[in-house]
């Protein structure tokens, strides 16, 4: 499965804190560097801290960029670390083809920790993608980054997850070279350790 | 790898702010100045990390109207200068810059100005573009990432060829958005400051009015030089059924919206880099290639405006203007591509659907019912939430109603559940203790009530101290709370007078807030909130010592700070779960209902509170909210 698209757009979500914003710039600079045109626009939620983000990366070989936020219903892939945030992003991007690619460990917002609103179960969410998606991929990220030692590595382990799924048109081996121009010494040995094991998740 | 490599040609995904800073190092700037505001801020902080490096000066200023005046003292010297600032700085700074603009410079001087459109982190969600034109500051609005940082150099040399002080306006999806931007050159040479004192720079007296017909003069001048700007430039057919004239973010929304429909050959598309003065030659040309005009731009309806005006002018009787008067579009709140092909369709009678009707129906039931929503909070550990715990016990105990004017910060939050709703009055920055000042002299109508005005350690120093001042002089009953977190957090932790660091990480002094409040004879009183008995009864014995201005530092770092600095936890939380009564306990789940820390969680399956150990942060606060005296801190050895 390769997306053969003009632009290709890819929503990366999850919640602030995550690392989200490190994985567009990832990809960005990969795709910069194959010749692409990149926009990569970061939205907000209304929390400061702690709240939703996501980034959209629009990937494109015409001159003049794409907007920096994704028109309604046109994400192509949408690559979640938190999985109520995968499910706000199908729900105000997705459209019959959108992929997903998400983790499964939830972080509760405040409303879910203090017992006034119920956070859906992984059966539910299942449940949603298959009427609403084309694909989903399932990824434990959190576990396996907390496996190795570090929880901050879930969206390094999500970021070998989408490659692991061959969507974009881009090889595994232009995303390991930008981990190791953005991690040097013990910390890069790890990083490329959780882009393996995110990799072979899927695969 | 930063924004000073020097490999002219070479292609990099910069930041839209980034590109900004760049283009100012290409254009050989020499002092930077800011006070931080999103979305601006990451210029000066990107400036601020090359200084050293490229024989910069900058700084993170008290204020907007300080970080102009330290700019423009720079640009009066023979330096090119550029301050930044979000759309609420500038109404803090135009008081100088209206008079700037009289004086002139001599030197490049950059004006940049983020607006933030949907105000996704303001309290407004003003357009700059009329404060700027209201005082003839030309307008420059880069519509791409290339373009942020080639605008910003040409900015500098438009501002050296009218010695005027030129206005570079930015919106948050462009400052805020990545792309592809091609480097250019550095300069080598390094900028020498001598301040010419035969010259004077003024607009006192009578000159004034002299010199406000010479920058109305100016704005021609500057419109002529625009009729030649690159940043300008038209696409589409000769003869085009619409014709759309958009300008800066505006521009990304309407080719996209073109490309999607496949209209590229009947709708014509000018845009505009140069928004004030309007180039002439350049309006006629394109207005002249249909009648039907729709304009698209973020947030007000500006240059539809300028352009309508234009035409009664110019083209006297011909066009018809589509946009935000005729409900085309918003005149608020962002624009996106849907809302430009909304517009567009509607007036070529096309048929546009963003999502079929059926998929959105489907995703509503079967997902978005589903999807939790995810509100403002105060971070776990955040002391500003120990502060309002305080604050409300000792208002509640004194009993007489107590108003809370509150400022601009994280600590805004307190207008909020997670800040226990306390906060009345927001405005701008330092308007807290401005308005504090006048309800604490209200007492001659029968004003009983005690005041409070909130503020942090960065915001004090930008716009408190005057009103501090203002309130101790005429006796006004009021209790200053600076809740001092040790940095301006909302906005990613900036030096202020009261840290120890300057924007390129030197040695700076300290100003210190209770020395500054003592100097001025008001009573001072210290606590630090995570010692809830303390600071409950500080609040409430200062509340009582009425009739004068007094101040409360309610002093601990942000919980983000400690976080940063991999202190780890100051206590071990538990919830001794045989005291916790939890459904059966007459509280009604208080500490996860009312306290809302996110450390707190409420166990579904044992009907109990826990403590989420991956969030909490052991400030210990929430151990005297239990009325069970079920939770535990345990110290950390």
């Amino acid at each position: 499965m390769n997306l053969d698209k003009e632009p290709i757009n890819l929503i990366i979500t999850g919640v602030g804190g995550q690392g989200n914003i490190l994985i567009s710039k990832l990809l960005g600079q990969a795709f910069m560097e194959e010749g692409y045109t990149i926009t990569i626009g970061e939205t907000y939620g209304a929390t400061q801290r702690g709240g939703s983000v996501a980034s959209h990366v629009r990937i494109s070989k015409e001159k003049v960029p794409y907007s920096p936020v994704t028109p309604k219903g046109r994400a192509d892939i949408i690559l979640g670390l938190e999985p109520s945030e995968t499910m706000r992003m199908v729900t105000s991007f997705g459209y019959e083809g959108t992929m997903v690619v998400t983790n499964t460990r939830p972080i509760h917002p405040l409303e879910v920790a203090i017992g006034e609103v119920e956070y859906p179960s992984q059966e539910r969410i299942e449940a949603c993608m298959k009427e609403l998606v084309d694909r989903a991929w399932y990824v434990n990220a959190s576990d396996i980054a907390l496996g190795l030692g570090n929880a901050l590595l879930t969206n390094i382990v999500m970021t070998g997850a989408l490659m692991g799924t061959s969507l974009l048109p881009l090889g595994r081996e232009k995303i390991e070279r930008q981990l190791k121009l953005t991690f040097k010494g013990g910390k890069q040995a790890v990083n490329l350790e959780a882009f393996e094991l995110g990799y072979t998740a899927v695969t | 790898m930063g924004i000073e490599i020097n490999k002219p040609g070479s292609m990099e995904l910069l930041m839209g702010n980034e590109a900004i800073a760049r283009g100012a190092l290409e254009a050989g700037v020499g002092v930077a100045t800011a006070y931080p505001g999103t979305p601006s801020s990451e210029i000066i902080t990107n400036l601020g990390k090359v200084a050293k490096k490229m024989g910069l000066y900058v700084e993170w200023s008290i204020n907007e109207k300080v970080a102009v005046e330290v700019a423009a003292a720079a640009a009066l010297s023979g330096v090119r200068s550029i301050s930044a600032m979000k759309q609420n700085g500038l109404n803090v700074a135009l008081d100088f810059l209206a008079n700037l603009v009289l004086s002139g410079i001599n030197k490049g001087m950059v004006l940049m100005v983020g607006d933030d459109p949907g105000a996704q982190s303001s309290s407004n969600e003003q357009d700059s573009r009329d404060l700027a034109k209201a005082i003839d500051i030309p307008i420059l609005e880069p519509a791409t990432f290339q373009e942020c940082k080639d605008m910003t150099k040409w900015a500098f040399e438009l501002s050296e060829v009218i010695s005027n002080v030129v206005m570079l306006r930015s919106v948050t999806r462009v400052s805020h958005a990545r792309g592809n931007v091609i480097l250019g050159e550095l300069p080598a040479e390094k900028n020498r400051a001598h301040f010419d004192t035969s010259k004077k720079y003024r607009g006192i007296g009578g000159v004034a009015a002299g010199l406000h017909q010479a920058v109305h003069e100016k704005s021609k001048k500057v419109a002529e030089i625009f009729e030649s700007s690159p940043f300008n430039f038209y696409s589409g057919p000769e003869k085009p059924g619409l014709l759309i004239f958009t300008c800066g973010s505006g521009w990304l929304y309407t080719m996209e919206a073109i490309r999607t429909l496949g209209i590229e050959g009947s709708v014509g598309v000018a845009k505009l880099g140069t928004t004030w003065p309007l180039p002439h030659k350049f309006i006629k040309t394109n207005l002249a290639r249909s009648e039907r005009v729709l304009v698209i731009e973020e947030v007000d309806s500006f240059l539809e405006t300028n352009l309508k005006e234009f035409v009664v002018d110019h083209m006297p009787g011909y066009h018809k203007f589509y946009g935000k008067t005729s409900g085309h579009t918003r005149p608020y709140g962002e624009l996106n591509v849907d809302m430009v092909m909304g517009a567009i369709a509607s007036l070529l009678s096309m048929e546009y659907v963003a999502l079929s009707p059926e998929y959105e129906k489907k995703s509503r039931e079967v997902a978005a019912a589903w999807v939790p929503p995810r509100t403002s909070q105060l971070c776990p550990g955040c002391p500003h939430r120990a502060t309002y715990w305080a604050m409300k016990d000792a208002l509640k105990k004194d009993g007489r109603d107590g108003v809370v004017a509150g400022d601009i910060g994280c600590y805004a939050m307190g207008v909020f559940p997670t800040g226990f709703s306390q906060i009345n009055t927001i405005h701008a920055m330092g308007s807290g203790m401005g308005v504090a000042s006048g309800l604490g002299k209200l007492d001659i109508f029968g004003f009983k009530q005690p005041v409070l005005a909130m503020t942090g350690d960065s915001t004090f120093f930008h716009a408190v101290v005057p009103p501090l001042l203002n309130a101790i002089h005429s006796e006004a009953d009021v209790v200053l709370v600076v809740m001092d977190n040790s940095g301006t957090a909302m906005t990613g932790f900036q030096p202020h007078p009261g840290t120890d660091k300057g924007a390129s990480g030197e040695a700076r002094p300290k100003v210190s807030v209770e020395k500054l409040c003592e100097s001025l004879g008001v009573p001072v009183t210290k606590v630090d909130p995570y010692d809830m008995a303390a600071t409950k009864k500080a609040f409430y014995d200062v509340l009582q010592d009425k009739g004068k201005t007094r101040v409360i530092i309610s002093r601990r770092e942000c919980a983000l700070i400690r976080a940063n600095m991999q202190l780890g936890p100051i206590a071990k939380m538990h919830i001794e779960s045989e005291k916790c009564f939890g459904d059966d306990c007459g509280c009604n789940r208080y500490c996860t209902r009312v306290f809302k820390c996110p450390g707190l969680m409420w166990d579904k399956e044992a009907h109990k509170a826990r403590i989420d150990e991956a969030v909490c942060t052991g400030c210990g606060v929430c151990v005297g909210v239990c009325p069970q005296s079920a939770i535990v801190a345990e110290a950390i050895k």
